[in-house]
C-alpha cells in the first residue's frame, strides 16, 4: 500500500486528502488498527512549541547614501549586539545576544528581560527597531556612523535561521542541592522541589519520526506561523543514544536546522523569552508534517506520551559538571500527570515547552494542507541516522602551546 | 454586622513610615491583620500588602482613616495581572507559586491564574518566560 509523496500531493491539491495530528492519530489508528488507518491517512501533523536557544535571524539592511561597511564593524539592534563578520550590509541577530549594559547575573539571579529573542518578535511584528552602527570606514564605504529606525518591510530579506531546533526528547531537570537554582530549564527549587520538562511528548515532530525516515533537508514545515524548511540537521544532533523498543530515543538525540522567511511569519509563535538566572531566548513554534508512506511510518506516529521515557537530570551537579548521572526515566504520561516520583520523592512538575501551542500548531498546519495551501516535500536528502556512527563529543581542553 | 476580609495594597508616602498606622488599625477599628508582604524603609516611600478582616462597619471606619491620614488604597486583585495575551501556556509557573495560584486544565492543559490565592510575592513576575505576569501598583 506503500504511497508516495507526489501521490499524497495530488491528494492535496484535489482537497482530497486525509489529514489528522499526531494526538489524533492515536485514537484512529488505535481503532481501525494500523493497516487501515496507514491506506486511508495521507498526513500526519506535528506541533512543538518551546524554548530555543540556538535560534538566530539574519538581515539585510540595505545600502545607505553615502554607504556604511557594517561588516567588521558594529551594529546593534535595539541595544542588542548583532554579529557583523558579512559583507557590508548583511547581520545576523542571535536570540540569546544581550545589551552590552544589561547587568546579567551581577545582580543575581538576573532578569534578562530583554534580548535577541526580544528584538526577533518585534521586527516579526512590525515594529520599527532602532539600528545604531559603528564601522571603521573606508574608500568605497566611507560612513562610520549611521543612527536609524528600521523595519521588517523595508529590508531586502529578513530570514530565520535556527541552528539547533525541536530537540527529540530532553532532560527532566530538578535540583538535589540544597538551594534554589536559575537554570535553562527554569527555577529548580531545592531538595528535589520541582522538576521541569520540555517536549512536546507525542505530538512532538522528531517523536513521530524517530529514525528520520520522511523528515529531511528541504522538507517543508510550519515555521514561526509561517513556512519554513529543513535546512540541514541540527547542531548537536546525535542519533546514536538509548532508544527503546518502539525506536524511540530516551535521551536528547536527533536535532533540525531551520530556515523561513522571517516577513511571513507571526510574533505568537516566535516569543521572546527570558530565563531568570540564565539569559534571553526564543520561543519557537514548528509543525512538521509527516506524510504516510507505510505501515511503518504510520506506527511511528501512533507512539503516546506513555512510551516516550526522559532521563531525569540533577542540574545543582550532574549537569553542571558534566556527569553522565541520570537519577532515573520517566514516561511523558508521568510527566503530564503534574507528578513524577524520584528517588522515593513525589516531585511536582512543570514544563517549559506549551502543549497548548503545539496542539494549535498541529492543527493549523492540518488546516493548510487539507485546504490545498501547503504540499509537502520530497526531502533532498535525509538526517543522518544511527547507521552514520555519529558521535557526541564533548570539548577536551588542550594547553595552548 | 457582616464580617468582610478584604486584601489590599497599601502604599505609604515618606513622612508616614515611621507612624504605627497597622497598630491604629488594631487598637481603634478592631481589624485583624495578615502581612502578605512589606517593603517599609524609614525616609522612604513604603508598600505594605495585606488582608485586613473585621466587621464591615470598621473596616470602612479604618480604611477612612488610612485614606485621611494619606495612605493611598488598592484593591490586592488588581496589582499581579495575567496578561493572558502573552502566556504561551508552558506552564513553567505551577510548580513555583507558593500559595498554588497557578493550575493547568488537565482537558486544554491550558493555564489558569486563580487571582483569588495570589499573595502577590512576585515569584511568577520574574520567572515567567515570556513575562506574561506583570505586577501593578
Amino acid at each position: 500500500m506503500a504511497k508516495t509523496i507526489a501521490e499524497i500531493n495530488d491528494k492535496i491539491k484535489k482537497g482530497q486528502a486525509v489529514v489528522v495530528t499526531a494526538e489524533e492519530i492515536i485514537e484512529i489508528a488505535g481503532k481501525k488498527g494500523v493497516s487501515q488507518a496507514a491506506k486511508e491517512v495521507d498526513v500526519v501533523t506535528t506541533g512543538t512549541f518551546g524554548p530555543m536557544c540556538s535560534s538566530g535571524a539574519y538581515f539585510n539592511v540595505g545600502h545607505t547614501k553615502p554607504r556604511i561597511k557594517l561588516g567588521g564593524g558594529k551594529v546593534y539592534l535595539n541595544d542588542v549586539p548583532t554579529y557583523t563578520g558579512l559583507a557590508a550590509v548583511d547581520i545576523f541577530l542571535g536570540a540569546t545576544a544581550l545589551p552590552d549594559d544589561d547587568p546579567k547575573n551581577r545582580i543575581y539571579p538576573g532578569e534578562f528581560r530583554y534580548g535577541g529573542g526580544h528584538v526577533i518578535e518585534e521586527i516579526v511584528a512590525g515594529k520599527d527597531i532602532r539600528l545604531v552602527a559603528t564601522a571603521y570606514g573606508t574608500d568605497c564605504y566611507p560612513r562610520r556612523k549611521l543612527e536609524t529606525m528600521i523595519n521588517i518591510k523595508d529590508m531586502n530579506e529578513a530570514v530565520l535561521f535556527n541552528i539547533r531546533n525541536a530537540y527529540q526528547n530532553y532532560n527532566v531537570a530538578v535540583n538535589q542541592s540544597d538551594k534554589t537554582i536559575y537554570t535553562y530549564m527554569g527555577v529548580l527549587k531545592p531538595e528535589l522541589g520541582n522538576a521541569n520538562y520540555s517536549t512536546a511528548g507525542q505530538l512532538s515532530p522528531l517523536f513521530n519520526d524517530p529514525y528520520y525516515k520522511t523528515i529531511g533537508i528541504g522538507t517543508k514545515i510550519f515555521l514561526g506561523g509561517g513556512v519554513g524548511y529543513v535546512a540541514w540537521q541540527g547542531t548537536q544532533h546525535n542519533p546514536n543514544v538509548l532508544r527503546g523498543d518502539n525506536g524511540v530515543p530516551k535521551r536528547g538525540a536527533g536535532t533540525l536546522a531551520v530556515i523561513g522567511d522571517l516577513k511571513q511569519m507571526k510574533p505568537a509563535w516566535l516569543v521572546g523569552t527570558s530565563f531568570l538566572g540564565y539569559g534571553c531566548t526564543l520561543t519557537v513554534g514548528i509543525g512538521v508534517p509527516i506524510p504516510v508512506l507505510s505501515e511503518e511510518i504510520l506506527r511511528y506516529t501512533m507512539v503516546t506520551d506513555g512510551e516516550i521515557y526522559a532521563p531525569v537530570v540533577d542540574y545543582s551537579e550532574a549537569y553542571p559538571q558534566r556527569k553522565p548521572d541520570v537519577l532515573g526515566e520517566v514516561s511523558y504520561k508521568e510527566l503530564k500527570s503534574g507528578k513524577i516520583t524520584t528517588k522515593g520523592k513525589d516531585i511536582p512538575t512543570a514544563s517549559l515547552s506549551s502543549y497548548p501551542g503545539a496542539v494549535e500548531i498541529a492543527g493549523i498546519l492540518k488546516d493548510w494542507i487539507k485546504k490545498g495551501k501547503f504540499l509537502l516535500t520530497e526531502p533532498v536528502a535525509l538526517l543522518p541516522g544511527v547507521e552514520s556512527g555519529i558521535v557526541f563529543k564533548p570539548l577536551e581542553e588542550r594547553p595552548i602551546l | 454586622m457582616a464580617a468582610v476580609s478584604k486584601r489590599i495594597v497599601l502604599h505609604f508616602p515618606k513622612r508616614l513610615t515611621n507612624e504605627s498606622i497597622v497598630y491604629k488599625l488594631v487598637k481603634d477599628y478592631d481589624l485583624a491583620f495578615n502581612i502578605l508582604k512589606a517593603s517599609v524603609t524609614p525616609g522612604e516611600e513604603g508598600i505594605l500588602v495585606m488582608e485586613l478582616t473585621g466587621e464591615q462597619r470598621n473596616y470602612d471606619k479604618g480604611v477612612k482613616y488610612l485614606t485621611e491620614t494619606g495612605v493611598k488604597i488598592q484593591s490586592l486583585s488588581q496589582d499581579v495581572v495575567w496578561n493572558e495575551s502573552r502566556c504561551t501556556h508552558c506552564g513553567a509557573c505551577i510548580t513555583l507559586c507558593p500559595t498554588g495560584a497557578f493550575s493547568i486544565d488537565t482537558k486544554t492543559r491550558k493555564v489558569i491564574f486563580d487571582n483569588g490565592k495570589c499573595v502577590v510575592c512576585e515569584l511568577c513576575v520574574k520567572a515567567c518566560p515570556p513575562h506574561a505576569m506583570e505586577l501593578y501598583f
